[in-house]
């Protein structure tokens, strides 16, 4: 999984103490995941299912090479616990987090990007890989299974919705990771695009979008433009949206005329990418464009 | 949450930047008095949150205090493209011997604060992008140093303009950047931004919309923000119950948990040939009462014949669905049908809770949607 987060990786939890901090790390540990360390402030030298607390992301890193951090910590707190991770050297965040004002967004993608730290979110589920059983995130774990489609979502459970149907279909997953709904987002779909290019796991992917913004035309742009060399299927999400409403994710609006579902379904279909009607035919689209139909 | 142009405009005077000299009316009489008080030529603004209000008959110009009289008479109580007009802003009217732009926006592909001015004032800056763009100037902020004098400078020596007025309007865009940072701001913007024959400029229009996700540190705001003027009677409802929900026009109430699954559900309803009368996303983990409250919401809604519930559970527990959904029809006692869609987290118990009350459920998605269609 390189290029987003290490083989291996080390992970920390921020906010480790919280109800949602506690349920998700059980869960993670559960699956598999390598859950080095936890951080709360004023929480240090406690222990949460037998994992450490400490009270900065310093020390937890200094004493279990920590370098990446899924973090449940309350918006208005998010933004001193990004930078303080990315001061700490931790190379991958994913922020669950959702509703954290723009302003603290903005800032901390800024200082992200110079230090040259991936950020996955904010308002994401996370990732999962069920080869390597690592999961860094809060989907239900028994929904994947290993496989060969990598998905990308802006969407929780529209996500796990489709997985549910590629692993019933026996295509199972390489890596599924929401990019996030809002609408300032660390990496995005060309990312992870670029990522699964490479991805010798990965033979599909499955692109969820949703109205709003212009990441899936993006995408499509950029899958036509590097005549990507794997088959690509997408679901679009927000056919029936009124414009000007936010639909549950703030990223899910549309504004004067931009970002509908139609403009997205055109701009995949220049592309030549498939876009299922309905979440249960993505599987079929994926079959057929990965060579694997019966 | 977009401000009133009143609250945009007093934001920009506690930042020093100049604006008309006005009075906030709530009636005829307050008008007529504002308007004798600043005497002349007066300009009355009706306070209302639709675009291009100027069109619509929302902006009156009057030579005298009779002429204010009549024009706020015709506004107040009036209704502009659904905004019912409360109050007026009324305000001295401007000698103007140039209009230009000048705004702080939020741009979410960009990640970072954009600050554009233009020459062009006074008309809408997406027409002038497409038909003059060269009358615009663009600067994208370095979140970590942010705006200064000398960004601002560099950006304006791009314009035909005096030196004196490159340093006054340098100002009057550092501010607005201050302002969009101080504020939590999305949009901070000037149109027409004025220039008076004295030299001076006037923010003769003011905008400001602020980030909602911010509003807990503007606590000034945030109860005025449970309040939108173009939220339909449900919506308001719901967003005082702290639900997301989106008025549709069908017949067919739509629940689930998360976003885009709801409006996948919305979609597959209308692939099937069904009208959806709702959007409403319950959220991740929610607990048995905030669904029995999303599902009365949805049942009060007269139109709606039949509701259709997608849960993927997850942090979401199946049967804690279960019984906010059985609480909900026990206590709205309406006998409409309800179809459930079920999967995950303590399934086999939440099924167990709705068929013993006679309630429908599936784990198949497209199977429940399809039921739905004959329920109804």
């Amino acid at each position: 999984m390189n290029g987003i987060i290490n083989q291996k990786p080390r992970v920390i939890v921020q906010g480790i103490t919280g109800n949602e901090g506690r349920f998700h790390t059980a869960s993670m540990l559960h699956y598999g995941t390598e859950i080095v360390a936890g951080v709360t402030p004023g929480k240090g030298g406690e222990r949460v299912e037998g994992v450490s607390v400490y009270n900065t992301v310093a020390e937890a890193v200094q004493n279990h090479g920590a370098d990446t951090s899924i973090l449940f910590v309350p918006p208005a707190r998010a933004k001193d616990a990004v930078i303080e991770a990315i001061e700490a050297g931790i190379k991958t965040l994913v922020i669950i987090t959702e509703l954290i004002p723009q302003k603290d967004v903005i800032k901390f993608l800024a200082k992200a990007s110079k230090s040259g730290v991936i950020v996955i979110g904010p308002n994401t589920p996370g990732l999962i890989n069920p080869s390597h059983k690592i999961k860094i995130g809060i989907m239900p774990s028994h929904i994947f299974k290993p496989g060969s489609v990598g998905m990308v979502s802006r969407s929780g459970t529209l996500t796990y919705e489709i997985a549910s149907h590629i692993s019933a279909s026996g295509l199972g997953q390489s890596t599924c990771l929401g990019v996030g709904g809002d609408p300032i987002i660390g990496v995005g779909f060309t990312d992870l695009l670029d990522f699964f290019r490479d991805d010798e796991a990965t033979e599909g992917v499955v692109l969820i979008g949703e109205i709003g913004g212009n990441a899936e035309e993006l995408a499509a742009e950029y899958i036509k433009k590097t005549d990507y060399p794997k088959p690509v299927v997408a679901y679009i999400a927000g056919r029936l949206a009124p414009p000007g409403k936010s639909m549950g994710h703030a990223g899910a609006i549309i504004m004067g005329g931009g970002g509908t579902a139609k403009s997205k379904i055109d701009a995949f279909g220049a592309a030549g990418v498939p876009v299922a009607e309905k979440p249960s035919d993505v599987t079929r689209l994926l079959r057929i464009g990965m060579g694997k139909y019966q | 949450m977009r401000l009133f142009e009143f609250e945009a405009k007093n934001i920009l005077k506690e930042y020093g930047i100049p604006i008309p000299r006005g009075k906030l009316a709530g009636s005829v009489e307050e008008a007529t008095q504002a308007a004798n008080k600043l005497g002349g030529a007066v300009v009355l603004k009706s306070q209302i949150l639709a675009s291009s209000r100027g069109k619509l008959g929302g902006i009156v110009f009057a030579g005298s205090p009779t002429q204010a009289e009549k024009a706020a008479q015709d506004l107040i109580g009036s209704t502009i493209n659904g905004n019912r007009v409360d109050r007026l802003l009324v305000e001295e009217r401007l000698d103007i011997t140039r209009e230009l732009y000048a705004s702080v926006a939020i741009d979410r592909q960009v990640k970072t604060y954009l600050v554009l001015a233009s020459t062009s004032g006074g008309v809408d800056i997406e027409e002038v992008a497409q038909t003059s763009p060269e009358k615009i100037l663009k600067h994208w902020v370095d979140p970590l140093t942010g705006f200064s004098r000398e960004d601002a400078i560099e950006m304006l020596n791009k314009f035909d303009i005096s030196k004196d007025e490159t340093t006054r309007l340098a100002h009057i865009m550092v501010t607005l950047y201050k302002v969009a940072t101080d504020y939590d701001a999305e949009l901070v913007e000037i149109n027409p931004l004025v220039r008076t024959p004295s030299g001076e400029f006037v923010a003769a229009d003011a905008r400001v919309t602020l980030d909602d996700n911010a509003l807990f540190r503007h606590p000034e705001f945030k109860d005025k923000s449970l309040i939108r003027l173009d939220d339909a009677p449900l919506e308001a409802e719901a967003r005082r119950q702290g639900l997301a929900y989106v008025d549709l026009s069908g017949d067919i109430g739509i629940i689930g948990n998360g976003a885009g699954l709801v409006m996948a559900t919305l979609d597959l309803v209308h692939l099937y040939g069904g009208r959806p009368a709702n959007f409403l996303d319950i959220g991740g983990g929610a607990r048995a009462e905030i669904i029995k409250r999303g599902v009365m919401l949805v049942l009060s809604k007269p139109e709606v014949k039949a509701v259709l519930i997608n849960i993927l559970g997850g942090i979401t527990r199946c049967d804690l669905v279960a019984q906010g959904v059985i609480a909900a029809l026990k206590e709205s006692n309406l006998k409409k049908p309800v179809a459930v869609r079920m999967m995950g987290t303590n399934e086999e118990e939440g099924k167990r809770i709705l068929n013993k009350a006679g309630i429908n459920t599936y784990s198949n998605l497209e199977e429940a949607v399809e039921s739905i269609g004959t329920l109804r």
